[in-house]
């Protein structure tokens, strides 16, 4: 998979603290890259960065193997966490406006945006007046100019602030149909879930630098603790007289017809030594790896860092 | 370059379009046109004939009250109680009553209305009444009023300058004051209003939140610019559309109601020549002489003096120098607007910065008299090159003439000035517009300066 977007220890340096120190990223292409990290961390300024907005105090941008500079922009779309609309202008007028502000011709821009309107069904809002809208309407609004012209990377920072669930869903499926057309997204979000469920690789920032990166799969494995939930009936036995130390019962639960328990797997042993001790006193119906969620993996990860 | 237009064209027509600044432009030219025509409408209807009853016990004024157009003399036969009582069945405006003295001439009278009595009235009669103890005074000091009218003279005096070439050039400093001081109000208020409207527009879109949308885009400072630029051709265009409108509503008035307007003139000139002490000998002045004085030698000789003097201002350096100072001192001053829009979070928050830039543009016009009667003194020379003082002391210098040294020297600076205060709040502004929530100091102001960017 060729990388799309790479920055090379980005240091960026404010009167009283630094907000990014050595900070590198590799976002391969056709992927959706999550930015993760707790509030202040520095995500802002590093999209700022790429967007170039501001400029880092030192570190090295590319974008497609070039030296990142003004002609990419047009090649990004951004949509930031403060974002707003022009509360006084027609809504078509302004999204013609900022559709060319990003190099499209007016008759380009124009066709486009059509398509898009239809497409969310809100034509009739074309000749109203942005402060006429609800923030949810708004929201859509930006999404559309900030995809009109198909850049190749999009930057979204908390996209789903302000939308009701079923323009969530809306909006989620537009980024994975854009991912399949060959686009490329950075993610920026606090929702973990929309992490899982969307994003191929994650970068994780706090206090000024970048604490972890990789495949979201990869990360997964790395931060597994090695433990199974079994359901299992016929219980003969409490577990704890069934298991050698080998094995640790961190919970244990009756459910309604069967019995619930979750092991952590130590000393080397594996999960064949575990059935083995296990099926000469119960029935098991069910073994299943528990992977820690991004929630789990990111509050440890930010915990340790501290 | 194109997205630069784009910008331009967005700030200008969005404003333009806006219901408020299609008021103010019909309003404004009628406001202005309204301070021509008003005083017309007025004397127009103040125009019905005011009868004065007179009741003089002197017996020395009788004829010497003329009826006007406006004011007629009535003598009355009756006593001043009678008269007091039927003051409002004789349709009467006032009563003049002069009572009868123990001096030789009397220095008095009593005017009895039934409302208080117009200023115009008051003041005629008083200067009949004047002219005609005067005459009398003199003539019983033996003085012959005819005498004192040939002593009356009129003095002129032409101002010649001699330029270093040692040519010389009548010149009037009236009319230098008024060019001067009227360009540089005009940049003082072009200034104020369109500063004032870039730096609401920085707000708005900070408080919009739109302005990281946009600067993702194009650079902070196109945005910047774009915004200055197109503020300034909505004031342009503003200005414009006054001046042609209120050319055309008063032009329009002019034909309409020229007789009225000529009419009221020659009224007002009458009163005027009436109370000029030249006629001494008790406003008994044939028409032939208010004639005469209006042709005569005097007047015509100021007229010649003013068109000279009008010829004397170099009026293609006045009218380049004004577009210059106009348009440099605006875009000097809308940039740091632009940086103090950019630095703060609302409109309430602009006092502590909007002070520093504000002192010299008012300095300015509070020197203006200061400086109109030393065109050429130091404190004329330095605020005249200072480029925050410059577009409106210069204006007010240029008129008097000033040295192709000093007006280049204060257009390089100004220039000079107008990078350097673009520069800052460039740096400012693109720093200032993506801060939210914090409340900012000078101190803060520096270090956004001072970032690498």
């Amino acid at each position: 998979m060729i990388t799309l977007f790479e920055a090379q220890n980005i240091t960026k340096q404010f009167a009283n603290h630094k907000a990014l120190d050595k900070v590198s990223i590799s976002v391969p292409g056709q992927s959706i890259f999550g930015l993760l990290g707790p509030n202040g961390a520095g995500k802002t300024t590093l999209i700022r960065i790429i967007n170039q907005i501001t400029a880092p105090d030192s570190g090295r941008l590319f974008f497609c193997d070039e030296k990142l500079q003004s002609k990419h922009i047009e090649k990004i779309g951004y949509l930031p966490e403060e974002r707003g609309l022009y509360k006084k202008m027609k809504v078509g007028e302004q999204a013609l406006y900022l559709a060319r502000l990003k190099g499209l011709s007016k008759a380009d821009a124009l066709k486009k945006l059509r398509e898009w309107f239809e497409k969310f069904e809100i034509q009739a809002w074309w000749n109203k007046k942005v402060e006429e809208l609800s923030k949810g309407m708004q929201q859509k609004v930006q999404f559309i100019v900030t995809i009109i012209h198909e850049p190749e990377l999009l930057i979204f920072d908390e996209p789903f602030s302000g939308f009701d669930p079923i323009n969530v869903n809306l909006l989620k499926d537009e980024i994975l149909r854009i991912k399949e057309n060959g686009g490329t997204i950075i993610f920026s979000t606090h929702n973990m879930a929309s992490v899982e469920e969307l994003c191929d690789h994650i970068a994780l920032i706090d206090k000024s630098k970048k604490i972890l990166e990789g495949r979201v799969k990869d990360i997964k494995k790395e931060y597994k603790s090695n433990t199974y939930e079994i359901n299992y009936t016929n219980r003969q036995k409490d577990l704890i007289e069934i298991l050698s130390n080998n094995f640790k019962i961190i919970e244990q639960a009756k459910e309604e017809d069967t019995f619930r328990a979750n092991i952590r797997i130590m000393n080397g042993k594996n999960q064949n030594d575990l059935l083995r001790e296990l099926l000469p006193y119960v029935s098991i119906h069910s073994f299943n790896e528990i992977l820690p969620t991004m929630n789990d993996i990111f509050i440890s990860k930010v915990k340790e860092n501290e | 370059m194109n997205k630069i237009v784009l910008i331009i064209k967005r700030e200008y027509l969005t404003r333009v379009k806006k219901r408020s600044f299609i008021i103010m432009t019909i309003l404004g030219p009628i406001l202005m046109a309204a301070l021509f025509i008003v005083p017309v409408y007025i004397a127009e209807l103040e125009g019905e004939t005011k009868l004065v009853g007179i009741i003089d016990e002197t017996g020395l004024f009788y004829d010497k009250f003329r009826s006007t157009e406006n004011i007629k003399f009535l003598t009355l036969d009756s006593d001043l109680e009678t008269a007091k009582q039927n003051i409002t069945n004789e349709d009467l405006y006032a009563i003049l009553y002069i009572p009868k003295t123990e001096l030789s001439v009397p220095q008095s009278g009593m005017l009895y209305s039934a409302k208080q009595p117009n200023i115009v009235v008051k003041g005629y009669i008083k200067n009949i009444m004047r002219k005609e103890v005067e005459a009398l005074k003199l003539s019983a000091s033996g003085v012959d009023p005819d005498i004192l009218k040939s002593i009356k003279t009129n003095i002129n005096l032409f101002t010649i300058k001699i330029s270093e070439g040692g040519e010389e050039e009548k010149s009037s400093t009236e009319l230098s004051m008024a060019v001067g001081f009227i360009c540089g109000i005009l940049i003082y208020i072009f200034i104020f209003m369109y500063g004032a409207l870039v730096m609401r527009g920085v707000i708005e879109e900070k408080t919009n939140r739109i302005v990281e949308v946009i600067v993702s885009s194009v650079k902070p400072f196109q945005l910047m610019m774009g915004k200055i630029v197109g503020v300034a051709m909505v004031g342009l265009t503003q200005f414009a559309l006054w001046v042609i409108f209120t050319l055309i509503i008063v032009s329009t008035f002019m034909s309409f109601f020229s007789d009225e307007i000529s009419s009221y003139q020659s009224s007002q000139l009458k009163i005027h020549n009436e109370m000029l002490p030249v006629n001494t000998n008790g406003g008994e002045i044939p028409s032939e002489d208010i004639q005469n004085t209006l042709e005569g030698g005097d007047i015509n000789e100021s007229v010649i003096a003013i068109f000279e003097s009008i010829q004397s201002i170099n009026f293609e350096v006045v009218i380049l120098s004004f577009l210059f100072f106009f348009i440099g001192g605006y875009f000097l001053y809308g940039a740091l607007f632009a940086a103090i829009g950019s630095a703060v979070d609302s409109e309430t928050d602009t006092q502590q910065f909007m002070l520093p830039i504000t002192v010299p543009l008012i300095l300015s016009i509070v020197l203006a008299q200061f400086i109109m009667n030393n065109p050429d003194g130091p404190a004329a020379f330095w605020l005249s090159i200072f480029p925050l003082t410059s577009p409106v002391i210069m204006m007010i210098r240029i008129p008097f003439g000033v040295p192709y040294t000093d007006l280049y020297l204060s257009i390089v600076l100004m220039i000079l000035g107008f990078l350097g205060a673009t520069w800052l709040a460039g740096k400012i502004y693109r720093t200032g517009i993506l801060m939210y929530g914090k409340k900012i100091n000078y101190k803060e102001l520096w270090k956004w300066i001072t970032y690498k960017n």
